[in-house]
């Protein structure tokens, strides 16, 4: 099984998702996560999928439960990147994504979360 | 690009990473086969959805992929069989939101949203075999 990384940039932790994602992998990098956000006291999680070809509901799933236990460390989250067919697919597969935010683009993404950490 | 493939491709659903192996190949018919990037897309996530229910609730199966062309059109067609305990309640199971397991409930019926022609063959005790289908525009 292959692990994502995940890059601390001052207090903002970056998951760029470059692999053909297993579920293995998506529960792996759930508990990184929540193990990396504990530990760093990070204020925001960016989740890059510009590489990532289809979301599913598995997947899409993933962000929802990645923003909640963002959340409970006081953290936000960010998806950010999403392809336009993904977006389409994820529309009709009939996936919210429970209210994830999203970004265009990595750098609109970390705005958002400094943003957020202003007004905080 | 990869090899072009003739004829039907078959991969076994034993292990998740199978899950990935599925979409791999699925997507590998639909870009020869020159759908648009968002119909490869759609195609790609059913797939997705339908062999992680063959793991799942099947209990384990395998995938069958192949191009067909019904005399106007080109297209993908993809199958999902396992000798699982079957479908009890068609109309429950393509329910939206309505899940056995722990997942979201949007597998069978957001799959079916994402192709173009959706068949499901269940039967109590003995299996399901679900195929789809999406055609070139």
């Amino acid at each position: 099984m292959e692990r994502v990384p995940i890059l601390k940039i001052g207090g903002v932790l970056l998951v760029s998702i470059q692999i053909d994602l297993q579920d293995q992998s998506v529960l792996a990098l759930q508990e990184d996560l929540a193990e990396k956000i504990s530990t760093t006291g990070a204020h925001g999680v960016v989740i890059d999928i510009s590489a990532v070809e289809i979301v599913d509901s598995f997947i899409g799933r993933m962000f929802a439960t990645i923003a909640s236990i963002s959340r409970l460390f006081d953290a936000d989250t960010v998806v950010v990147g999403m392809r336009p067919a993904v977006a389409i697919t994820l529309v009709e597969l009939g996936l919210t994504l429970g209210g994830v935010r999203t970004a265009l683009n990595l750098e609109r993404g970390m705005k958002i979360l400094e943003q957020v950490r202003r007004d905080a | 690009m990869p090899p072009r493939s003739d004829g039907p491709e078959e991969l076994s659903i034993t292990g998740d990473d199978d899950v990935v192996r599925v979409r791999q190949l699925v997507r590998t018919y639909a870009q020869q086969t020159k759908l648009s990037l968002v119909d490869q897309t759609k195609l790609v996530t059913a797939a997705s959805e339908l062999a992680r229910n063959t793991l799942i609730y099947g209990g384990g199966g395998f995938a069958r992929v192949e191009e067909v062309n019904d005399g106007r059109r080109a297209g993908v067609r993809a199958s999902f069989h396992d000798e699982g305990p079957g479908i009890p309640d068609l109309t429950l199971a393509l329910a939206d939101g309505w899940s056995s397991g722990s997942g979201l409930g949007l597998g069978l019926s957001g799959a079916r949203r994402l192709v173009d022609q959706f068949d499901l063959d269940t039967e109590v005790g003995r299996g399901t075999v679900v195929t789809v289908v999406k055609w070139k525009r």
